[in-house]
């Protein structure tokens, strides 16, 4: 049998599985990446596009991090469009059509390429247990892989079903075989389970669209990349048709309903909200009469189109009904029927911020298998789980993200403190600190973290030092000189006349006033280039905000950084009601933060709760 | 860190009241008061004005450096005369000029225990101290929750989630198919709640002095002696400041003043078995309003406790109508005996309630009130800078919301979530 050392090895080759495997391998330990095929890395499984809003977020922090996605969905872009465009900076969210083959294929490049790590092909069957710790996998070929970390990022693998109306099969995703034995032992550490579903539309033949019939939405004119590393797209870039439903659509699915999967009772799991089935759409809102279809390519040389808004679980025959009872779709070919799948899910509470399950040391988990939907909420817990892995193989301290610094910090407490009732999916507004945690400085906010914690490429870092020191050579010029209202007035400032003096940069917070306007009151600022005008621009436009959300911020990081040790004793606080005490026993919050966010917990009961953590730490130290 | 302030010393009437200030803005806080810098720990004199040079009152004020102070931060301490109406005015300034905000429950102790001022054994206290909140807290809710406000407070929450839903729907959901008019629909909801808020917190204002703080139930059988002794208690110490007559099978309340607290004195129905449908319900209510009540006064006589009442702990039974009997431990409102001793009696215990719950749940009810309507002006001029600033306006809201959660209870992400999937079909 042939043996692997490994510091970390990670189960599963999709978007938490590699972003995991560069992070750690990045972290310099030995990392192993373990896939059923080596062509399955970088698989896009649902819908050909990377980011959105609070998903494009994350796309950055993980660049900013210096990891994989960002760079991967720059080169596989095909239609660039950055969301809210006519909004403020801090909601807006890049987003990108991908080219599938070329997302895949310039994954596994890099990936290849990558030191301190191996890609090996294979299935993982079985944990290796010393006692109760974790030492590694077992293979289906009898080999081991030792390691001191195990991150398994196998998304919908757990008691997978695929349902396609009164059909079903067992399944990870369509076409992959689940792996069962490996679900018996993950089973057998007693975990909470919850089930969730999800569903994908059709995959249809653009060569049997009618396009001309169909109105086309184009990317942006100037198109705005995911890495701070990028400037400018790498391929053709194409248009989206875009396509309605109708009465008669609405009409056939009617009609159909009991024979639809989720309608005929064969679905128990909770799907997402925010990604309802058309099955759904035209039950809950039966007064729409349309409802918009995006067609997506899925590629620059692939036939296949994406339809974004008709995910179903309907028979084969009522899909092709449907489809083809829309403008442009009247002879659609069907390549592959759209399909529901049911799945386990871990409860995200058996996890520690840093995505350990807290009951057994060493394994990580990252990804679908957490409760979560969407590519980039999967990269940013497979980087969080491959860097504290490899923390942990180093003797390091775990590396954790807060709430005031990162929507990754966001996802990880919200997932960890509150666990998820349907398929968990990034917005901004779950972002309390929004206008402090944009997609525009998610570098500032994160690269210099990559840097101190050794993950970050010297190419990177020489980057960014270098945009920061045009950057606050942008703000000393801004502020350089500061105006009298009146003085503002005469060029045609109008500001409230209160006597203080005000510098270019103070004005460029006010609604209406561009870089441009300013730069008579700024010497020496017209020789700035356009990105770090653009960057100055925007950071004066928040930092009043940023400003004051520092205070909340601090006191946010002093209560997270109070952490409660395993096993504490609520039941122990005395001079609490028993209705509170049995929240915080169910609840078992990690940190003085996440207590506080408990629904009735009071300014009075923090306080007792961190005396009790006081004088526990004082007893520790005594004894 | 905010610099906070808080009531040191009891609630009520009192010859002195001590207001603290503790943080990095105490000592600057004082100066805006007092016009200088006392000496570091040492009492000095000094008149208080507010920002239009007016006084405010005479007070002695010290101020401590930090680490020598009891939170270990910088404090200020200002000994106030102690009447409400000044303590008030006082506390109104600090928060209108910003100078510092109403304390949490415990946050001074907090910050003492976080400076390493505490002793640990001392925290033990703490756990008293909160159960003591809670009730207070629990007692205050309800009445909050029972009133005229409960039913505001509610529309308020729901109008609040809905308008910031629709907000971030638009900012979410940016790239779905959301009908035109949210922007307007969300304006008028904010509108409304900002002209209601403003309401409210003139009504605060002019109410202030006669809103009735503390209830006090009188219960019995009828011809106990209640509306006697009523009209002895208000023809005595107490005065009269307003009174509304009901039906006398109904309850009369009768408002006056004990040891400086606003007092509302309920005389309710005889409580008895059998009668008309009228009287049930009248002692229906008797029972219920009694219920809220601060403080239950029960008169017996030898027919025994009133019928259909469960005795609480805190229940204050007395014998009536003493001087028929020529008993000494009871009480006549006809010969007045006992009378000073009641009111004593009610006086201590009410101004031990006002020290736990008391008016400056009232004052952090307005603080919360103006600091959300503030929110809301910000979000609404955000509002007419068009589409660019919404994220500006969404946080305003959010702080418009968190003003208020005391009041209305935290205005979760998943509540506006909620809402925006109960209202629009999303997802592409």
């Amino acid at each position: 049998m042939k043996h692997g050392e490994f510091d970390v090895v990670v189960v599963g080759g999709g978007h938490a599985g590699t972003e995991a495997a560069y992070a750690a391998a990045r972290m310099g330990v030995r990392t192993a990446l373990v896939t059923l095929k080596f062509g399955n890395l970088g698989v896009m499984s649902c819908n050909p596009a990377i980011g959105g809003l609070g998903k494009g977020h994350l796309v950055r922090e993980i660049d900013a991090m210096d990891g994989i996605m960002g760079r991967v969905a720059d080169a596989a872009g095909i239609q660039f469009r950055l969301l809210n465009r006519r909004k403020g900076p801090a909601v807006q969210g890049p987003r990108a059509q991908s080219d599938r083959k070329i997302y895949r294929e310039t994954m596994q490049a890099m990936l290849s390429a990558t030191q301190n790590l191996e890609i090996i092909e294979g299935e993982v069957t079985d944990f290796l247990m010393q006692g109760t710790r974790l030492s590694g996998v077992m293979l289906a070929d009898g080999s081991e892989l030792r390691s001191t970390s195990v991150i398994l990022t196998t998304g919908t693998f757990l008691n997978g079903i695929i349902h396609i109306g009164d059909q079903r099969q067992s399944a990870g995703r369509m076409g992959e075989k689940p792996s069962i034995p490996l679900a018996e032992r993950l089973k057998s550490f007693d975990l909470p389970l919850g089930r969730l579903k999800t569903g994908t539309p059709p995959r249809l033949n653009g060569k049997t669209i009618a396009w001309e019939k169909l109105e086309s939405q184009p990317g942006d004119d100037q198109p705005v990349m995911f890495s701070f590393l990028n400037r400018k797209p790498l391929v053709r870039q194409i248009s989206c048709g875009i396509t309605h439903t109708n009465e008669r659509t609405h009409e056939v699915i009617r009609q159909n309903l009991a024979r639809s999967a989720m309608y005929g009772g064969h679905i128990d799991g909770i799907g997402p909200r925010y990604c309802p089935s058309i099955e759904d759409k035209v039950v809950r809102f039966a007064d729409k009469t349309s409802h918009q279809v995006f067609l997506e390519p899925e590629g620059l040389d692939d036939d296949t189109v994406y339809p974004n808004g008709i995910s179903t679980s309907l028979p084969v025959d009522v899909q092709e009904l449907y489809v083809r009872s829309m403008e442009a779709l009247e002879n659609v070919e069907i390549l592959q029927p759209g399909y529901a799948i049911e799945y386990d899910f871990v409860d995200p509470r058996s996890l520690d911020l840093t995505l350990a399950l807290r009951d057994v040391p060493g394994l990580y988990l990252a990804g679908q298998i957490n409760g979560t939907t969407g590519y980039e909420e999967a990269a940013a817990q497979g980087m969080v789980a491959g860097l504290n892995a490899a923390a942990r193989a180093q003797d390091r301290e775990k590396i954790l993200f807060s709430r005031a610094e990162s929507y990754i910090g966001v996802m990880l407490d919200d997932l960890t403190s509150r666990g998820v009732t349907e398929p968990y999916r990034m917005f901004t507004s779950r972002a309390e600190f929004r206008l402090s945690l944009r997609a525009d400085n998610a570098d500032q906010r994160l690269t210099p973290k990559a840097m101190a914690l050794g993950c970050c490429s010297e190419g990177r870092k020489a980057a960014f030092e270098r945009k920061m020191e045009q950057l606050s050579e942008a703000k000393t010029l801004l502020n350089a000189k500061s105006w009298t209202p009146r003085e503002l007035a005469e060029h045609g400032f109008d500001v409230s006349k209160d006597g203080n003096k005000r510098t270019a940069y103070d004005l460029l917070a006010y609604p209406g006033v561009t870089f441009e306007k300013v730069l008579p009151l700024a010497d020496g600022a017209e020789n700035l280039k356009t990105e770090i005008r653009v960057q100055a621009a925007t950071d004066a436009l928040y930092a009043q905000y940023v400003e004051r959300q520092k205070k909340d911020a601090a006191a946010l990081k002093r209560d997270s950084e109070l952490e409660i040790p395993d096993g504490f004793d609520f039941e122990g606080l005395s001079g609490l009601s028993s209705e509170l005490k049995g929240k915080l026993v169910r609840q078992k919050p990690r940190t003085l933060a996440q207590a506080g966010n408990i629904e009735g917990m009071t300014p009075a009961a923090l306080v007792l709760l961190l005396s009790k953590l006081r004088q526990a730490s004082v007893k520790k130290k005594v004894g | 860190m905010d610099t906070i302030y808080a009531l040191a010393s009891g609630q009520g009437k009192a010859g002195v009241a001590v207001l603290r200030l503790s943080g990095p803005d105490a000592h600057r806080a004082c100066h805006a008061l007092a016009g200088r810098l006392p000496p570091l720990r040492q009492m000095s004199l000094a008149i208080l004005r507010d920002r239009k040079g007016d006084v405010l009152d005479q007070a002695l004020v010290a101020i401590f450096p930090d680490k020598q102070s009891f939170t270990g931060e910088p404090v200020t301490e200002l000994h106030l005369h102690g009447s409400p109406a000044v303590v008030s005015a006082v506390m109104r300034e600090i928060s209108e000029q910003g100078l510092a905000r109403l304390a949490l429950p415990g946050e001074f102790t907090r910050r003492a225990l976080e400076n390493g001022q505490l002793d640990l054994t001392e925290v033990e206290g703490l756990a008293d101290l909160i159960q003591a909140e809670t009730e207070a807290q629990r007692k205050q809710a309800l009445k909050v929750m029972s009133g005229a406000l409960g039913d505001k407070v509610n529309r308020w929450r729901e109008a609040l989630v809905h308008g910031m839903a629709l907000i971030a729907a638009s900012i979410d959901f940016a790239d779905e198919e959301l009908p035109a008019e949210i922007v307007a629909e969300a304006r008028r909801i904010f509108e409304e709640v900002r002209t209601e808020l403003s309401a409210e917190i003139d009504g605060i204002f002019a109410a202030e002095r006669i809103r009735d703080g503390f209830l006090v139930a009188i219960l019995g059988r009828p011809n106990a002696g209640k509306s006697t002794l009523l009209n002895a208690l208000a023809g005595r110490e107490a005065a009269i400041t307003s009174d509304i007559a009901g039906t006398t099978r109904d309850v009369i309340e009768v408002r006056m003043d004990i040891a400086g607290l606003p007092v509302t004195m309920l005389d309710t129905a005889g409580l008895r078995e059998g009668g008309d449908e009228i009287e049930r319900i009248g002692i229906e209510r008797a029972l219920i309003r009694a219920a809220d009540a601060d403080l239950r006064i029960v008169l017996v006589d030898d027919r025994g406790l009133p019928p259909g009442l469960q005795l609480a702990e805190d229940d204050l039974v007395l014998r009536s109508k003493s001087d028929l009997e020529g008993s000494s431990d009871g009480i006549s409102g006809k010969t007045g005996q006992g009378i000073s001793e009641l009111l004593d009696h009610v006086a201590t215990r009410l101004v031990s309630a006002a020290s736990q719950a008391g008016s400056a749940s009232n004052d952090r009810h307005r603080f919360a009130m103006s600091g959300a309507k503030t929110a809301l002006e910000s979000a609404l001029l955000e509002l007419e800078h068009g589409e660019e600033r919404t994220e500006f306006l969404s946080e305003h809201l959010r702080q418009a919301a968190r003003h208020l959660d005391e009041l209305i209870g935290k205005v979760d992400v998943e509540d506006m979530l909620d809402d925006i999937f109960r209202n629009f079909c999303l997802g592409k």
